[in-house]
């Protein structure tokens, strides 16, 4: 049986990794080549690395730190932030990512989305979305860029299925208002997403225990979700998520 | 040396970093000449099969494959690497590829609550209904179509009501469905014993 993935997230910030609340307020947590090894040998299912400040700095993304990551993990990796064109996508193709992220670059320009799923492949494009409630879109969620900052006008679910259509893989949906809060993830537009598009959709912000998994995979059909500060302070390890998942019937890659 | 075909169909770097982890050296190569004279061909891929086979014929390299896949020398297909070694896809409105296994690639039908392509961690089991389920043994995937199965199927997988060959074998010639080199553990296990073989 296909297993849901539970994917730790790490937020770069000039070579460490960082940890926010709503995307502020920034604390070191550690190295991101030893950080994604210990995920790895810990039963993480795959690894997410944002070069977070890539795109305010107006710089390429770190390819020495997804070269490092990719020859000391045997798992697949998306990266994104700081990629703004097909040339940029390939050098981290080429480095060893499996998957390349694109946010802000795809509501600028949603063309990018077709053109780099045409040339390496759906499966390597994921769409990565930041959607905040609102209440001028129908969904009641709205698409927002830079960190939650600027509001599009864009309604989350016919972003998300008009990505799909374009060429996306995966979508991974960002709920800014859950981010960081330990609540929970956001089960709402998770599932709308999940039951609007027929591409795997990984919930992301707000798991703050295990149990947060459970409901995000059974309440909202995420296909995968994330975890970030709760394993990222050793609160929580992902054996333990794992544990949770295996109790509550719910399938999980064993045996790492 | 291990030979890495390049043609064109994604990335090698992932099956590099693998086997430099396990201690061999690769080299990437689009020559007949050189597919032939290695002591292990790796047949890697992600990729529409069309313009894969496209590829392989303008590169020269269709009948190359076929003569290293011939179970004598070491070879290993992965994802549609393996696909390609079947004697036909739905893939690209019908592609017929090498034929070095009778079975075709077919994609999966679309079933409610199963999404395509079917990506992530998939468990795997000795074929046939007295196969014993190896629940510990899992292995990454990432594919819209699948290969059915064949005589020589020495590992299946289920994915959206369908069992489909997840590794075939004949000699030493191994070809999986999955990704080994994406694997974690289990897949740099698989690398070690097909080094072996």
């Amino acid at each position: 049986m296909l297993t849901k993935r539970v994917i730790p997230c790490l937020d770069v910030r000039a070579g460490r990794v960082t940890k926010g609340v709503k995307f502020k307020n920034n604390v070191d947590l550690g190295d991101p080549v030893e950080m994604a090894v210990g995920y790895s040998d810990g039963g993480a299912d795959e690894l997410v690395f944002y070069d977070i400040t890539a795109s305010a700095e107006r710089r390429p993304i770190d390819i020495g730190m997804v070269r490092a990551v990719a020859q000391a993990v045997h798992i697949p990796f998306a990266v994104g932030g700081g990629i703004s064109s097909l040339a940029d996508m390939e050098r981290v193709i080429l480095a060893g990512a499996e998957k390349i992220s694109v946010n802000s670059l795809a509501v600028a320009n949603p063309g990018i989305v077709a053109e780099g799923a045409a040339v390496f492949g759906a499966q390597c494009i994921v769409l990565g979305m930041d959607p905040v409630k609102s209440g001028r879109v129908p969904s009641g969620y709205e698409i927002t860029v830079r960190g939650g900052r600027e509001f599009t006008g864009l309604d989350a679910v016919e972003w998300a299925k008009r990505a799909a259509d374009l060429g996306a893989g995966e979508i991974v949906v960002n709920s800014v208002d859950a981010d960081g809060t330990r609540d929970g993830f956001e089960i709402s537009i998770t599932r709308m997403i999940a039951e609007a598009v027929g591409v795997p959709v990984v919930a992301s912000g707000g798991a703050g225990i295990p149990d947060h998994f459970v409901q995000v995979f059974r309440e909202a059909k995420a296909d995968a979700a994330i975890a970030a500060g709760m394993i990222h302070t050793g609160e929580c390890t992902i054996a333990d998520i794992k544990r949770a998942m295996s109790a509550a019937g719910i399938p999980t890659r064993t045996g790492w | 040396m291990i030979a890495l075909v390049d043609y064109g169909a994604g990335n090698l770097a992932s099956v590099r970093n693998a086997f430099a982890c396990l201690g061999e050296q690769t080299f990437v190569t689009r020559s007949a000449k050189e597919i032939a004279s290695a002591s292990r061909v790796v047949f890697a891929g992600v990729g529409a099969a069309g313009s894969a086979m496209a590829n392989l014929r303008a590169a020269g390299l269709a009948d190359a494959l076929v003569e290293a896949a011939s179970g004598e020398k070491p070879f290993l297909g992965i994802c549609l690497g393996m696909q390609i070694l079947f004697k036909r896809t739905e893939e690209d409105g019908g592609t017929d590829t090498l034929g070095v296994f009778d079975g075709e690639v077919r994609r999966f039908p679309r079933v409610d609550g199963f999404k395509v392509p079917q990506i992530g961690w998939n468990c795997v089991r000795a074929p046939g209904g007295g196969g014993k389920a190896e629940e510990e043994k899992y292995f990454y995937f990432v594919h819209s179509y699948a290969a059915q199965i064949v005589p020589q199927t020495a590992l299946v997988c289920e994915y959206a009501g369908v069992e489909f060959t997840a590794l075939v074998k004949r000699g030493r010639l191994w070809a999986s469905q999955f990704h080994p080199e994406k694997s974690g553990r289990a897949g740099l296990e698989f690398l070690k014993e097909w080094l072996e073989c």
